[in-house]
């Protein structure tokens, strides 16, 4: 017999009470939501070693420059979009992270500019789904850029998971801040393996 | 009556300077599981519905599994079932072997830990490279996780200084903590693309979407798995969820009990094998299944490993995970050692006050202190009680049998104050080590009941 015929059957001998699913939708429904998401976002972002910026009429362009003077290698998959009615183009990138051959050539990326899906106010996380072939970028860059719909926060996990239900995506992944480790003494240390810096652009 | 813990923990306590840092710093994690959570109004009723999905989920396995097999298969994944630990390391060598592997790069799995993977792989010469930073010191160091979270808790800032000068070429002395995790970090860097093949354990597989969930603050897991077209990913099989909607709860239970986060850095979701790429997937059951049968014993599957009990537990922060038997440590470590050999971890049932610390924090509601009465209930039919304690006991049955006797013994008890220390104190008195005696009251709260002294 074959190990998952084994393990199976074992299961089936072993299981007594079967319980029944219960009903989530309740708990769902009363979870906690905040009078104001976007203040409520902002505040769990930096609490989570991130920043947030809300986008006022400046140009996406600028803020990245003004943040990254020094940076040499800006990886973007947004090319152009409209914020506050108005059409932007990033411009200060300096190549599309499905450009290079290997993801391994994506080392050394300083600053890489990328989608988020929606926001989550209850834990400042952003859903990425991977829109490009080299997943890599959300990981390797020195700093993250993530670019946010200012009108698509949720409330809560269970409102998130919501809004992914038909998502038939290979990989997403919710990021939350920068990549960190308390490993050495429970000193709070940013940038263990991924970004060291996390900023959410809300446009 | 000394167990090999407390001989563990009395060796432990000698550095009294690290033990009380030991047990300040897991209580601050502690602290901050108290904050998060309440800032949730819903908290109690989160914890309520990861037990009640947990319930549901461990007693439908067999269906779930096999939902969770059908998906995995039609996104595009290979899927094993392996039966024990030879198994999975087994279904790992071959992956490896066929693929002509040299290079593996590891993301945290106690799983992992469980089975003796490293050990098995490194035998078979395929260089294993743990990528989490505490696994990282902790391999370099030779030495096993104290803690199933922050696994090296118990290792000091200057013996990782020293560690990584030899390893990695920092400067000598330097020890700050900044410095020593960015060296980690560019050192790491070079074995993640180096690496041939990537692997990761689970904290939570979806039957609905056949995806696997894990959660890391590092990142590590997602460096390794988006760098190799080879990706590994083994769970055991309670970790199995039926669906996205569950993992609505799960997710807002984990970070926040075990570490006092809101949530990990990174909730990965992996679904597909990358492109080009292959994903495979094992499914492990290693005694898991047999827990099952066993009613008391049963909500130990319900456990999501977030560590929580053990920064909660007194006698675990005040001896270190190093003073159990068994792997895991801690309160769910003692449970789970019991049901894995009871003769040979049975050391650690004494680990524990009763004191309900860990039980009444369990995000998934493990009636962990229960389920150690239990098996303390045991202790006498396989035959390792301890004598004096079962003839104290026996000594309080009669007493407590006989009320006058009783009542007589406890008002001239008091005189046993006055004793000289070195009669109560001494080598028969186990009670009197480490641990002042309580003194016996003139009064009984009887008498003083009786006498209308108690309002």
């Amino acid at each position: 017999m074959s190990s998952r015929e084994d393990i199976l059957q074992n299961i089936r001998r072993n299981t007594g009470v079967r319980y029944e699913k219960p009903d989530i939708t309740s708990l769902e429904k009363e979870a906690i939501t905040y009078p104001n998401k976007t203040k409520q976002f902002c505040k769990t972002l930096e609490e989570a070693g991130g920043h947030a910026i809300i986008l006022e009429g400046e140009k996406i362009d600028d803020i990245i420059k003004n943040l990254y003077p020094t940076a040499k290698r800006i990886a973007s998959e947004i090319k152009d979009l409209t914020c506050n009615g108005e059409k932007q183009t990033i411009t200060c990138a300096t190549f599309h992270p499905d450009d290079v051959a290997s993801s391994a050539d994506l080392d050394g990326t300083d600053v890489a500019i990328i989608n988020g899906r929606f926001g989550v106010c209850e834990n400042g996380a952003v859903w990425i789904q991977q829109d490009v072939e080299q997943r890599a970028i959300y990981f390797i860059s020195e700093a993250l850029v993530i670019l946010v719909d200012k009108n698509k926060l949720v409330n809560n996990m269970h409102e998130a998971y919501t809004r992914i239900d038909t998502g038939k995506y290979g990989y997403g992944v919710f990021i939350s801040g920068p990549s960190k480790t308390a490993d050495i003494e429970q000193a709070l240390v940013m940038g263990a393996h991924g970004a060291k810096e996390v900023i959410v652009i809300l446009v | 009556m000394s167990t090999k813990h407390s001989i563990a923990a009395e060796k432990f306590l000698k550095n009294q300077k690290m033990a009380a840092w030991h047990d300040q710093t897991l209580w601050m994690v502690r602290d901050k599981r108290d904050k998060m959570s309440r800032q949730i109004p819903e908290w109690e009723r989160l914890r309520d519905m990861a037990c009640s999905i947990k319930m549901y989920s461990n007693s439908h396995l067999d269906t779930l599994l096999q939902e969770f097999e059908k998906n995995a298969l039609a996104n595009g994944a290979h899927v094993y079932w392996a039966k024990d630990a030879d198994e999975y390391c087994s279904i790992i060598y071959n992956i490896l072997k066929s693929h002509n592997v040299k290079h593996f790069i590891k993301s945290k799995s106690m799983l992992a830990e469980e089975c003796g993977l490293n050990e098995y792989l490194e035998e078979k010469n395929i260089e294993v490279t743990e990528s989490d930073l505490g696994e990282r010191i902790l391999q370099l160091m030779h030495k096993r996780p104290s803690h199933i979270v922050m696994p090296a808790i118990h290792i000091k800032k200057e013996e990782i200084g020293d560690l990584f000068r030899r390893e990695m070429g920092t400067e000598p002395k330097n020890n700050a903590q900044t410095y020593l995790t960015h060296a980690a970090r560019r050192n790491l860097r070079h074995k993640f693309i180096e690496a041939d093949a990537a692997m990761t354990g689970a904290n939570f597989a979806v039957a609905s979407t056949g995806e696997c969930i894990v959660c890391t603050n590092e990142g590590n897991a997602d460096m390794g798995t988006s760098q190799t077209k080879l990706q590994i990913t083994a769970f055991g099989l309670e970790k199995i969820v039926p669906d996205r909607a569950s993992l609505g709860v799960f997710t807002r239970l984990l970070a926040r009990s075990g570490t006092g986060q809101p949530i990990t850095s990174y909730t990965s979701h992996y679904r597909k094998p990358r492109k080009g790429g292959e994903l495979h997937i094992i499914i492990v059951d290693n005694g898991r299944s047999q827990i099952l049968s066993n009613p008391k014993h049963l909500k130990t599957l319900n456990c999501l490993r977030c560590g929580a009990c053990m920064n909660t537990c007194p006698v675990y922060r005040r001896s270190g995970g190093y003073a159990y038997t068994y792997f895991i440590p801690g309160p769910i470590g003692i449970n789970l050692g019991m049901l894995k050999a009871p003769l040979h971890y049975y050391d650690n049932i004494s680990a524990c006050s009763l004191c309900y610390s860990c039980q009444n924090i369990c995000p998934a509601k493990v009636d962990l202190a229960d389920q150690i009465y239990a098996w303390r209930q045991t202790l006498q039919s396989l035959g390792v009680a301890n004598s004096e304690k079962r003839a104290i006991s026996y000594g309080m049955a009669f007493l407590t049998k006989r009320p006058n006797l009783f009542n007589k013994v406890l008002k001239e008890a008091h005189f046993i104050n006055s004793f000289p220390r070195w009669i109560l104190y001494n080598k028969l008195n186990n009670w009197g080590k480490e641990h002042e005696m309580p003194r016996f009251a003139k009064e009984s709260f009887r008498e003083m009941w009786k006498k209308g002294k108690i309002k």
